[in-house]
């Protein structure tokens, strides 16, 4: 089920909740989102950065300071938190950066040294779909509780659905009537998804936009129109697609 | 074979399990297949909670949709719920007498024809991480050292979920935690993607990727992701051994 707390950061950072909402490009987008999540979990700063099979594909926003520092040196030493939490799709939640050095040699003094003591590094992901990773760092070191680390995710989690949703071009105003199946987790989505890559012939993450895209034509649950892709009642080879 | 022998069996497999590069979802699928065995049910899932304590079905000993949803509808009543915010053990519940504390949960029941039910916590130094849940079709009680069975299942279920050696102030057990919850979620897709390049079920499709992960000593998630992109391809699970 969808946490009503990643729709309230959606609504918050899509700017949807005005009554005359603005059509956002993706930079303000980002750069809310990290404003944002700066004032809600006691971090001095964040970044989102784009990551591809190849590594770090750039930095999507950042704010002022260190942060910048912080994605700027993992992109050039190809090695960091951020880069780890993608590689291993988990969190990196290090709160004591000095004593990192082991882990990562080159970034771990260079980042210490301009001020950052802990950093925290969510992947934005799906499953097998893998978009990029929100980094939150501060400059004094030490944990977050469980409920700050609650908060971070619940940002990561509305991060991943704006990153999957810009990255193919589907309009922001869009995103709030789609908004609460946007986040269903349930696990008929998952297996629809799968089932749809290979009958559309298309990547996992295009398929998931696919499903979502069709709940919302049809106006149906994303998860009763996903029990109908498992059952093979509702389909989505190319050439029985009679949507268009 | 005696109970005690068989007991012995199951430990000596687990401490095996837990040894290198382990998985941790495959763990904990073996842990409900073990319970159901060992304490006379039928049917029994793995329910973690996350960060904001919402409930997922992490394992369980069979996919059918109707036991699925005696998990997920236990986010709002029933033993699971109870045993997750208590921290304590609720078993030996008859479900001819709970209609009128948990309606929707007994109908539920009722139509899948479970009698009794029991949960026991995962508890890791008075935190819940979660709960085991086990079904029965028969009215069954356990003795108190059947609990105390579950409870050690349990123990080495919250051992496996904690898989590093060191928990620094929680920081690796919510990291673990949130990996097995992707991994799941990628097990599903794979899932997808098998049975439809197959043409098989879901639940075959776990089956086939859960036995090609043993033969082959990977991890489900490393399966799963290959399946997906297309390294691994169905024939090769498929084809067997």
């Amino acid at each position: 089920m969808a946490s009503l707390r990643v729709r309230q950061i959606l609504l918050e950072v899509l700017a949807i909740d005005q009554p005359d909402p603005p059509g956002l490009d993706g930079d303000t987008v980002w750069r809310r989102l990290c404003a944002s999540v700066t004032l809600s979990v006691p971090v001095s700063g964040a970044g989102v950065a784009l990551m591809t099979a190849a590594g770090h594909g750039g930095t999507l926003a950042v704010t002022e300071g260190p942060a910048e520092v912080m994605e700027n040196l993992q992109r050039t030493l190809g090695e960091g938190p951020c880069l780890t939490a993608f590689h291993d799709r988990r969190p990196v939640l290090e709160h004591d950066l000095a004593r990192a050095g082991q882990r990562w040699p080159g970034f771990a003094p260079a980042a210490t040294a301009s001020g950052i003591a802990a950093i925290f590094a969510f992947p934005l992901q799906i499953g097998a779909i893998r978009l990029g990773v929100l980094d939150l760092y501060r400059d004094t070191a030490g944990p977050l509780d469980s409920l700050q680390l609650a908060e971070a995710l619940d940002y990561a989690a509305a991060a991943t659905t704006i990153l999957l949703d810009l990255q193919h071009e589907q309009p922001t105003d869009g995103l709030q009537s789609q908004l609460s199946d946007a986040l269903d987790n349930h696990r008929v989505i998952h297996q629809a998804t799968g089932i749809i890559s290979v009958q559309a012939s298309v990547g996992i993450d295009e398929a998931l936009l696919l499903l979502r895209a069709r709940a919302y034509a049809d106006g149906r649950p994303l998860h009763e129109l996903g029990q109908d892709v498992v059952a093979r009642t509702v389909t989505f080879h190319p050439e029985d697609d009679h949507h268009e | 074979m005696s109970r005690e022998q068989r007991l012995a069996e199951v430990f000596i497999e687990l401490a095996d399990t837990l040894v290198d590069n382990y998985d941790v979802i495959d763990l904990l699928h073996t842990l409900c297949e073990r319970s159901v065995e060992l304490l006379q049910a039928d049917a029994a899932g793995l329910i973690l909670a996350d960060q904001r304590s919402e409930l997922h079905v992490m394992a369980s000993t069979s996919e059918e949709a109707k036991l699925l949803e005696l998990f997920v509808l236990q986010a709002d009543e029933g033993p699971c719920l109870d045993c997750y915010s208590t921290g304590e053990q609720v078993v030996n519940i008859d479900l001819d007498e709970v209609e009128a504390r948990w309606p929707r949960f007994h109908a539920a029941t009722a139509a899948v024809g479970f009698r009794s039910t029991h949960a026991i916590p995962l508890r890791l130094r008075g935190q819940v991480l979660g709960v085991l849940n086990l079904f029965c079709s028969d009215r069954v009680t356990l003795s108190d050292s059947d609990v105390a069975l579950g409870q050690a299942l349990c123990d080495i279920a919250t051992v496996g979920l904690l898989q590093e050696r060191t928990v620094r102030r929680g920081e690796v057990l919510a990291e673990q935690l949130q990996s097995a919850l992707n991994t799941r979620i990628l097990i599903e897709q794979a899932k997808g993607v098998l049975s439809e390049r197959s043409r098989i079920s879901v639940d075959d499709a776990f089956g086939l990727m859960r036995a090609h992960a043993r033969r082959n000593h990977l991890q489900l998630g490393v399966v799963a992701a290959g399946l997906i992109d297309g390294t691994i391809t169905a024939a090769t699970l498929t084809a067997g051994p």
